[in-house]
């Protein structure tokens, strides 16, 4: 009698599912308390005490690359903070021209031009099949080993390449430019609110209004009118040579250099792929069926192939870009110092092992958990409702 | 009405004449593919003048003027590449600084690596049962073969290095990864709530660091994790950090697989009387793995290339013995021979891999409903 009791328990797939969660609940309850007894023999052995207050204490490193005041008398809190503002810095950079670069490569590669296509598909392949660190420590040794200031390579005569990276022209605002800031961002709202009224006006309608015309006017017209008007209130700062260097203009060191441009014709390859897939994936039934409503070619570029290749393309371009702000973290390789490589340096000065290792993860986590909510957000909003 | 039938008849004895001179041929193709307009004839211009400016020189670099033999840089006094440094170093590129009498070893374990993978890459392969129980016996030969035991010295795991760490850390990567991340997509999907829940924060949490930090863990936590006096062979670490990173990818790819899977294949599978493992063994995975390929070679081929961040926690694989010739002094300056020369490993590898999966698609997608290895 018990034992077919304990059979139809056994057999039960609820009961046999409570079961296996118990064991597995029990194994990571072990696991993890096997985890925090190591870890609080050790840090005892060690004389080392958790927590971030080691945070506030001083860093006596320097940091060359940073976007806001540090010297070797700042804390550890205000490094990290810097490396975070480099890795910033190097993911935004990086995006932008790996979209750009990865756009123009995908649309190419589609081209009925043969050679066109042949160059644009080596160029893929290539890159994609390269280690990432390689080509990162490839440009880096390039950029490195490129002449002496004295010798620098000159570009237009304003920017100057060298093996201590490249010095370009650096813009100085004054103060009244804060109209023509003020001017393009009102233009900016109020073309967002009229593209929003043609189109509500277009659906009731039908009329058309070509918001593109008014737009340009609002947005660059204005602006660049305030901006003569208000007799130029930002100049170029061309650097000059003087004896040893330059003075004057922006300096992009070779490490911020060879990763942006490693990051950017890297993630732009596997861009390219993306995109072409999304063209692709738009039947040749839509364009024809758009041609029979009677849209001009332009039009049923715009209002029915783009959107729908949209739809393919940027759930993976976000991964893309997210690969990229993550990939950042080679930096560490040639010393360009982002977060991970600041980080390393508190952990051989301070040896808060745990502690920095939290930080990088909360930091990495953060983002691509902000990036999967937008992009479960964008799916669910362009995703197909079928009947 | 016959006479009108005559005449088409007669029209038809006439030949078609030729289409117009410039639409077939050399020039047709030139015109259609290269300058079927002026913006394509601009396109077209501007590529061949670039390529012009590249190709020539970049043969003169790698063929015509480099120079293959010498003692240190000082030797090449050529202007283009300089490849002395080949025949010099090629034992530590390949094999790191694994001692030179036993590099057989490594040799051996790689060349009989070709017949233990053969009966899993391709359909027809003589012998394949007895290949296929080889393979599965192959790890053990090699991990003999490297490590050492049964009467072959052993030989520590500091002294790996070269592309066969990447070998070795890339193929225990590649193989573990599929099955754990198969567990892990089947756990994602497990009604069970608790393992769909560690399931998921497994993935999530690996796949939004970066694995340089999941490095650093391996390398600086672990100690500290691990009681006082257990160490982990640093090697055995690495794996495990790559294995672990590879497969929360994997397991989103074999996800995607099995929801693109209908339904009513796991209702049949059910009404056939199935329990939820002979289903999932028979019925959904063999789909479900046969249109994740893409992506499942994908996820190899990132595998394969990350295994180059070993360098960052201070083992040397290619590229960390790279990084050491460039800078040495008898060798100083030649970063775009050693860099290019070493992207050729990884490039030919990556690609093979790449054209490999293209081809089991369209094989396989041509054959039918059969399973994805047969």
């Amino acid at each position: 009698m018990l034992s077919i009791r304990a059979r139809d328990i056994w057999f039960n797939p609820r009961s046999r599912g409570l079961f296996f969660q118990l064991i597995v609940l029990l194994s990571i309850a072990s696991f993890l308390a096997f985890i925090t007894a190591n870890t609080i023999a050790n840090l005892q052995k060690a004389g080392l005490t958790a927590g971030f207050e080691f945070l506030t204490n001083q860093a006596f490193f320097d940091i060359n690359q940073r976007l806001i005041s540090f010297s070797s008398q700042s804390s550890f809190g205000r490094a990290l903070v810097v490396g975070l503002l480099n890795t910033v810095l190097v993911s935004s950079l990086g995006i932008i021209a790996a979209t750009i670069i990865g756009f123009l490569a995908g649309i190419l590669r589609l081209s009925k031009n043969w050679l066109v296509s042949r160059v644009v598909t080596t160029y893929v392949e290539i890159t994609r099949n390269v280690p990432l660190l390689l080509q990162i420590i490839f440009w880096w040794a390039t950029f490195t080993s490129l002449p002496r200031v004295r010798d620098s390579i000159e570009i237009f005569e304003v920017f100057f390449l060298n093996n201590r990276g490249l010095r370009g022209p650096s813009p100085i605002f004054e103060q009244s430019f804060l109209w023509v800031l003020l001017t393009f961002l009102v233009g900016l709202v109020a073309t967002f609110a009229l593209a929003l009224w043609s189109r509500r006006r277009q659906l009731e309608t039908g009329q058309t209004f070509r918001v593109l015309p008014i737009g340009l006017l609002l947005i660059v017209g204005i602006p660049v009118l305030i901006f003569f008007g208000l007799n130029e209130p930002m100049v170029w700062e061309i650097p000059k040579r003087t004896r040893f260097n330059f003075t004057g203009g922006i300096n992009i060191t070779p490490e911020l250099l060879a990763l942006w441009v490693a990051l950017a014709t890297y993630t732009g390859a596997f861009i390219s792929e993306i995109v072409r897939a999304g063209i692709l994936s738009v039947s040749v039934g839509q364009t024809e069926a758009a041609q029979s409503l009677g849209l001009r070619n332009k039009q049923t570029m715009r209002l029915i192939i783009l959107p729908q290749a949209f739809r393919v393309i940027i759930p993976p371009l976000t991964s893309q870009y997210l690969n990229l702000t993550k990939n950042s973290s080679l930096a560490i390789a040639i010393g360009y110092q982002d977060l991970v490589s600041i980080g390393g340096t508190i952990l051989n000065q301070s040896g808060h092992a745990l502690e920095i290792v939290a930080i990088w993860m909360a930091v990495y986590l953060s983002l691509s958990l902000a990036t999967s909510a937008y992009m479960n957000w964008y799916n669910k909003r362009i995703s197909l409702v079928e009947r | 009405m016959s006479s009108v039938i005559k005449s088409m008849e007669k029209n038809n004895r006439t030949k078609p004449r030729p289409p117009p001179i410039g639409s077939t041929g050399a020039i047709g193709w030139l015109r259609q593919n290269l300058f079927s307009n002026i913006y394509n004839s601009l396109l077209t211009v501007i590529c061949i003048c670039g390529l012009i400016l590249i190709i020539p020189a970049g043969i003169d670099w790698v063929f015509l003027s480099s120079q293959v033999a010498g003692d240190n840089r000082f030797a090449c006094q050529n202007t283009g590449a300089c490849w002395a440094w080949i025949d010099q170093r090629m034992g530590q590129f390949l094999f790191g600084f694994y001692p030179e009498q036993e590099r057989w070893r490594p040799m051996v374990a790689f060349f009989l690596l070709l017949p233990a993978l053969a009966p899993w890459l391709f359909e027809r392969v003589p012998a394949q049962r007895y290949l296929r129980i080889f393979s599965i016996a192959y790890p053990f030969i090699a991990t003999i073969l490297l490590v050492g035991g049964f009467g072959l010295p052993s030989i520590a795991s500091d002294k790996f290095g070269g592309f066969m760490l990447n070998l070795i850390v890339g193929l225990s990567g590649i193989v573990l990864s599929l099955p754990v991340g198969i567990l892990l997509a089947l756990g994602r999907r497990s009604k069970l709530p608790l393992i769909k829940w560690v399931c998921i924060s497994f993935i999530e949490i690996v796949r939004g660091v970066p694995l340089i930090t999941l490095l650093f863990v391996s390398n600086i936590l672990l100690p500290i994790f691990l009681p006082p006096d257990a160490t982990l062979d640093s090697v055995i670490r690495v794996i495990i950090m790559v294995t672990a990173f590879a497969s929360a990818y994997m397991a989103e790819v074999i996800r995607g697989g099995l929801q693109a899977i209908p339904s009513g294949q796991y209702e049949a599978a059910k009404a056939m009387g199935l329990n939820y493992f002979q289903s999932m063994r028979l019925i959904i995975l063999p789909q479900a793995l046969r249109i994740s390929i893409p992506g499942i070679v994908n996820t190899f081929i990132g595998l394969f290339k990350d295994t180059t961040l070993v360098i960052v926690i201070g083992l040397f694989d290619i590229l960390g013995i790279a990084n050491a010739m460039v800078a040495n002094p008898d060798w100083l300056g030649l970063s775009t021979e050693t860099y290019v020369f070493v992207a050729l490993f990884f490039f030919i590898i990556c690609f093979s891999m790449s054209r490999y999966s293209m081809w089991l698609e369209r094989r396989l997608g041509t054959k039918g409903s059969n399973g994805w290895s047969s």
